[in-house]
């Protein structure tokens, strides 16, 4: 082999590893959820887990559960996330260290995020603590109860709380990539500040927000460990449902059915973004 | 410039507005660790007081203490620890080769690769655990360390890939061509020159692995039974524990995060400011 030859095969070399084993744990198993909660025992498809997982009693509630918390979720946490990064670029005395702590909770467990917003939200925690002393209630208040909206309220705050963090560095090196001119030019023309927002920052901002739009919403269709910790078993969503009927039915299929719903639903909402996000730019230009 | 001045008042207001809500925000995000702290450092009779002070009493490590030497805890520390070292290892080996190639060399097929890595980051990998546990009982790792580190990998990889080919884009392509005029072979320019300069990079690309790994609830649960790291033994047996139990538990979860979190900070925007393009 000539080294020319040998050359041009390098890439293709350093990429193989990376290339197998993406196949072997993404491909292989994505079509395996499929055959597991779709395939009966002699290869034929068959109905029945998909329907034994739709006709279970908890099956809505978790479905419904988890659309609330996306549709709540997000969006507040892309406002609290562009309010962040436009205070952490505002140039302010100390944004190195504002900079360190709002993303501090990127690399909290949502485990312990879970385990945290329970001290403040369990009966005897730190919310109630704080109520009572401003004399607010008289006894302690139970939030975290079977079927509460505070229950789902406490998950919002907690999941916020949690995963904003990861928009906003989006955000923020977004913000550094967009040039000053533009911003210049707007205001010598006049435009005040939530003008200059509007039609300079968040039109330049848009592949920034795009993705950070895609990797929260799939995120959040698998919210697991905050649920669980913050809640018990008190509020149901599709992941600790898909969790449940493995852990502690050990009944691979059904669990594979909620895997297959999760991994479709999230597909779906990403070409969805990419479409939306896309025409939108079609019609601005 | 007179215009300047009159606006000047407005000014000092919109930054005084700016300071309020910048400690709002850091404060909302600091307290609750704050208080996670102050219970998990607590004695026992302490945490299960109501109301409960929000000024340390007296500071104690015995919480602590007994939730490290509770039934299980240590053995899934370790199993943690080994289980996020074998994940930052094998994403690294596997990840950096592939980073390197998107930085350095211009073939067809590179677009498509960079956008099939790009896909699987927007993809909810932790679910595949599940279609994942047949495979691993056919492979004899069902219930294991490595499996778990195998699952943890292929969630690292894809910002691995991508993270590493920014740090090779950002160390110069001449000085390792000038060690290869001068007699180096191309490994050995990488391994002299490349390797050095990218290696604080690939450490805070490590490290960001080793956190991924250590929090990984889903899956860890999923695919083990009696090997269980830290985060799977917790969600099994939280609801069913004391109060100084989960706290106690929450925060030595949350400790090495918040070190790693320091060490990496300079790398927080190459980590996670990558845009689609």
């Amino acid at each position: 082999m000539s080294p020319k030859r040998v050359r041009s095969l390098e890439p293709y070399l350093l990429l193989a590893p990376s290339l197998i084993y993406l196949i072997v744990f993404f491909a292989v198993p994505m079509v395996r959820a499929f055959s597991l909660a779709f395939r009966a025992e002699e290869s034929t498809w068959t109905m029945e887990y998909f329907q034994r997982m739709v006709n279970d009693a908890n099956f809505w509630p978790a479905l419904r559960t988890t659309l609330i918390l996306v549709v709540t979720i997000i969006p507040l946490q892309f406002i609290l996330a562009l309010v962040m990064a436009l205070i952490v670029t505002a140039g302010l005395r100390g944004s190195g260290l504002l900079i360190y702590f709002y993303a501090l909770p990127i690399a909290v467990s949502d485990l312990a995020a879970g385990i945290v917003w329970f001290s403040i939200f369990t009966e005897r925690g730190y919310l109630n603590t704080f109520l009572q002393s401003l004399g607010l209630i008289e006894k302690p208040f139970i939030y975290l109860q079977y079927g509460s909206p505070w229950a789902i309220l406490a998950v919002i705050l907690a999941e916020v709380w949690r995963a904003t963090s990861i928009i906003f560095v989006i955000l923020v090196a977004g913000l550094q990539g967009i040039p000053k001119e533009y911003n210049e030019a707007a205001e010598v023309f006049g435009a005040t500040y939530l003008k200059r927002l509007w039609v300079v920052t968040l039109p330049m901002l848009k592949p920034s927000i795009q993705v950070a739009l895609i990797l929260r919403t799939i995120l959040a269709f698998q919210v697991f460990a905050v649920v669980l910790a913050l809640t018990g078993d008190g509020v149901k969503v599709l992941a600790s449902e898909a969790y449940a009927w493995y852990a502690r039915w050990r009944n691979l299929n059904i669990s594979a059915a909620f895997a297959a719903l999760i991994l479709v639903i999230s597909l779906t909402t990403t070409v969805i973004y990419l479409r939306s996000l896309r025409s939108q730019e079609v019609t601005l230009g | 410039m007179q215009s300047r001045r009159v606006l000047s008042i407005s000014r000092v207001l919109n930054r005084l507005m700016l300071y309020l809500a910048a400690i709002f925000i850091a404060l909302y995000i600091l307290i609750p660790i704050y208080l996670i702290a102050v219970l998990a450092l607590s004695p026992r009779e302490v945490i299960s007081q109501y109301p409960k002070p929000f000024i340390p009493q007296d500071l104690t490590l015995d919480t602590m203490r007994f939730f490290l030497n509770s039934y299980g805890i240590l053995d899934s520390v370790k199993n943690s620890i080994l289980v996020a070292m074998i994940t930052l290892l094998i994403a690294l080996i596997i990840g950096a080769p592939a980073g390197y190639a998107l930085a350095r060399y211009i073939f067809p097929a590179k677009d498509t690769y960079r956008l099939m890595v790009l896909t699987t980051r927007a993809f909810p990998v932790v679910i595949l655990s599940i279609p994942l546990i047949t495979t691993y009982i056919r492979w004899g790792i069902d219930d294991t360390v490595s499996g778990v580190a195998f699952m943890h990998t292929a969630m690292a990889l894809p910002t691995t890939i991508l993270v590493t080919s920014s740090i090779f884009i950002a160390v110069s392509k001449d000085l390792e061509e000038a060690a290869m005029t001068m007699g180096c072979s191309r490994f050995e320019a990488f391994r002299r020159v490349a390797l050095p300069l990218a290696l604080p990079g690939l450490a805070a690309s490590a490290i960001f692995t080793f956190v991924l790994s250590w929090n990984e609830v889903f899956a860890a649960a999923i695919l083990t039974v009696r090997n269980q790291t830290l985060p799977a033994r917790l969600i099994v047996q939280l609801n069913q524990s004391p109060l100084h139990f989960r706290f106690a538990g929450g925060f030595f979860i949350l400790i090495p995060a918040i070190i790693f979190m320091f060490f990496v900070r300079r790398y927080l925007f190459s980590l996670w400011g990558i845009k689609l393009k």
